[in-house]
């Protein structure tokens, strides 16, 4: 199909003016295109804002401080800083569980593994980045959860005393621990994809070199794998942060959705931006969407930001392996 | 000098020994393995190990305690790292594999239960949330709907976004536009829904229905259309694009009808990857239609409900019929992005470009 074009052109197409038009208005409707993008990005972050605005200025209480949530109430009480912790405390106890994991499927598919069954074992992988949110939140809340119940207790039991574990109550349901450990699961494939790519890049010299003076394998990785990928780790590190904040769904199913700072991991409670919209959208009147939407763009900048950064991070790489090869 | 002082001959053995110090035996990790497990599985037996779960973490520490302490008295501190790093590496993809396979076996086993030919062709109508039976139709109606009228608005503009970067993309504007197509996959789908919410239907007043939904996922499928696409022009080699050139085609012709159908295969493969991922979102389409339990085939007007929503809803009713309708639910869903996943396969194979 394609060859007969290029062997019989359309004579019309390819004479004088005709021709420059037809490439002037395909280049302007491309870069339109492109154009849209950013113009989408910008757009977020402005209706979000004007939206914001109403329920910011009827605020009573300080919107950075408070930690209660009556934006529909008279006069509207209410504040992000219990869904700021509970946000950055999920993705945080996400990250510590996911990133060494993440590190280590990256090593094994990259360095470990035989070549002819790494791209399989990558692509199972994968496939649990192609696993919707809502299975996630289905599978942690019903399966997960109870079948965590006799670990959260003996960590309560032996580590109690450190106050991050400490449990008075003995209950150990619907905790941001849990929640925490199935964002770290849905977030693995993203960070050990990118981690991944970035070990693959390391230069064979440097690996054939370091083994070749007699290091092990595990002293290579330290010595050449390491050093060569901790930028890609660290924005690897950084997307997975990013979706761990933005997540809603699994979430929004596993934490008990306490308007309340309680650094006590194991006990019921904690929430997050994400997961306080979708579960306060239909009950909200005017101020209460509006409040939400203000809470909706916090998250929107916070993430963008975090992957604003991950993303510096990478293209830098590029430059230098570009230069490198 | 031990070699010409000794005035024995060495063994190999030896020699080896000399040269690469001493070493583990092969079969001694398999050993070590084997004898883990038998005394996991004998504590277990005897009811000092709680369950199965409790039995694989011990097996898994006696291994690696074993190996380490055998290790490095024999072979010396290095080598004894080195096997306990190997090991750590080996069970992270173990640690990745296990949710995996849980996920996949409890979507399945629970949502056979409910899996009858009625699932698929009843609605919720008039079924109570105590009751069994009921279906999910009109659940898989908007799925489908939404997600085609998604892809029929973000392909074409995200692959013309693809072109620009590829084809004409030098300078500032497409370097920006390439740095916030990246940022943008990492934007919460939450976000999107409020998004469309805030720009579309507080402002210009769209409804809330299933094709406010569909412009949500647009905003979560475009970058990655994007960034398929553009992996893929990257691919179409200089001279095939050069050879045309040569025979006086226009540049915009160029792309229509030489670069566009080679990268093809790969283009379809990567849209249908995207229609995966965004079939599952919940959050955007809770904040942009409202949830029904009846059948809808009007994108434009009226609640629409979807698979996730669906999904979202039963599991908020809490009975337990409700619930297993979710898990039903969830195994159509899973089907459903395997089938685009497996598609996705099979069309990069039927229209992969000819090599001669």
């Amino acid at each position: 199909m394609s060859q007969q074009t290029v062997t019989k052109p359309d004579p019309v197409g390819i004479r004088g003016s005709s021709v420059r038009r037809g490439d002037r208005i395909f280049f302007n409707l491309s870069r339109a295109a492109g154009v849209l993008m950013l113009a989408i990005t910008g757009a977020i972050g402005i209706f979000l804002a004007w939206k914001a605005i109403p329920s910011l200025q009827t605020d009573s209480a300080n919107f950075f401080t408070e930690q209660s949530w009556f934006p529909d109430s008279v006069p509207p009480v209410f504040g992000i800083a219990a869904l700021a912790f509970g946000t950055v405390v999920t993705a945080l106890v996400a990250m510590v569980l996911a990133v060494p994991v993440a590190i280590g499927i990256a090593l094994f598919i990259s360095h470990y593994a035989s070549r002819r069954v790494a791209s399989t074992l990558g692509f199972l992988v994968d496939l649990l980045a192609a696993v919707p949110s809502i299975i996630f939140g289905l599978w942690g809340l019903s399966v997960l959860m109870p079948n965590m119940q006799g670990f959260i207790a003996w960590i309560v039991q032996y580590f109690g005393w450190i106050p991050l574990f400490a449990n008075p109550e003995q209950v150990y349901t619907k905790s941001i621990l849990i929640a925490g450990v199935v964002l770290a699961i849905m977030i693995l494939p993203t960070i050990s994809a990118v981690t991944r790519e970035v070990f693959l890049q390391v230069p064979q010299g440097h690996i054939e070199a370091s083994l070749a003076l007699g290091a092990t394998r595990w002293e290579m990785v330290k010595m050449v794998v390491f050093p060569f990928g901790k930028p890609g780790m660290v924005s690897a590190a950084m997307l997975g942060l990013g979706r761990a904040l933005g997540e809603t769904i699994a979430v929004a199913l596993i934490l008990s959705a306490v308007f309340e700072i309680n650094w006590q991991i194991t006990e019921p409670g904690g929430n997050t931006f994400a997961a306080n919209i979708a579960l306060k959208w239909n009950e909200a009147g005017p101020n209460g969407l509006s409040a939400l939407i203000a809470s909706g763009l916090v998250l929107f900048i916070i993430t963008l930001a975090v992957n604003m950064i991950a993303r510096l991070i990478v293209a830098r790489r590029k430059e230098y392996s570009g230069a490198n090869s | 000098m031990s070699l010409t002082t000794n005035e024995n001959r060495i063994t190999t053995e030896e020699l080896r020994e000399l040269l690469a110090g001493r070493r583990l035996p092969k079969w001694a990790p398999w050993a070590l393995a084997g004898g883990a497990i038998g005394i996991s599985l004998l504590l277990l037996a005897v009811g000092v190990l709680g369950g199965v779960a409790q039995a694989a973490v011990s097996a898994g520490v006696l291994f690696l305690v074993g190996q380490a302490v055998w290790s490095f008295r024999i072979e010396g501190r290095r080598h004894a790292t080195d096997r306990f790093a190997t090991t750590l590496i080996y069970s992270a993809f173990v640690v990745a594999i296990v949710p995996l396979v849980a996920i996949l076996f409890s979507v399945i086993q629970k949502g056979l239960e409910v899996l009858r030919p009625e699932f698929f062709t009843e609605t919720m109508r008039n079924v109570s949330s105590r009751g069994t039976g009921g279906g999910i139709l009109h659940a898989l109606i908007g799925t489908i709907e939404q997600v085609l009228m998604a892809t029929i608005i973000a392909v074409p503009i995200g692959v013309m976004v693809a072109i620009y970067l590829v084809e004409y993309g030098k300078g500032k504007l497409a370097t920006t536009i390439s740095f916030f197509v990246d940022v943008m996959t990492g934007v919460p789908s939450i976000v999107a829904g409020l998004f469309v919410f805030t720009g579309l239907i507080l402002t210009f007043g769209l409804e809330r229905s299933g094709f406010a939904a569909s412009l949500a996922l647009v905003i979560l499928m475009l970058p990655v259309v994007v960034r398929t696409t553009e992996e893929m022009l990257k691919l179409v080699p200089k001279d095939l694009r050069e050879a045309s050139y040569a025979l006086g085609v226009p540049k915009w012709r160029t792309i229509t009808s030489i670069v566009l159908p080679t990268a093809l295969s790969g283009i379809i493969t990567g849209v249908m990857l995207a229609v995966a991922r965004v079939a599952g979102e919940t959050a955007p389409l809770l904040l942009t239609t409202f949830l029904t339990q009846s059948l809808n085939w009007d994108l434009f007007s009226g609640p629409q409900a979807a698979l996730p929503t669906f999904i979202w809803d039963q599991i908020s009713s809490g009975t337990d019929p409700s619930v297993n309708r979710a898990w039903g639910g969830a195994l159509v869903l899973i089907l459903f992005v395997a089938l685009l996943y497996v598609g996705a396969r099979i069309v990069a194979k039927i229209f992969a470009p000819k090599t001669r």
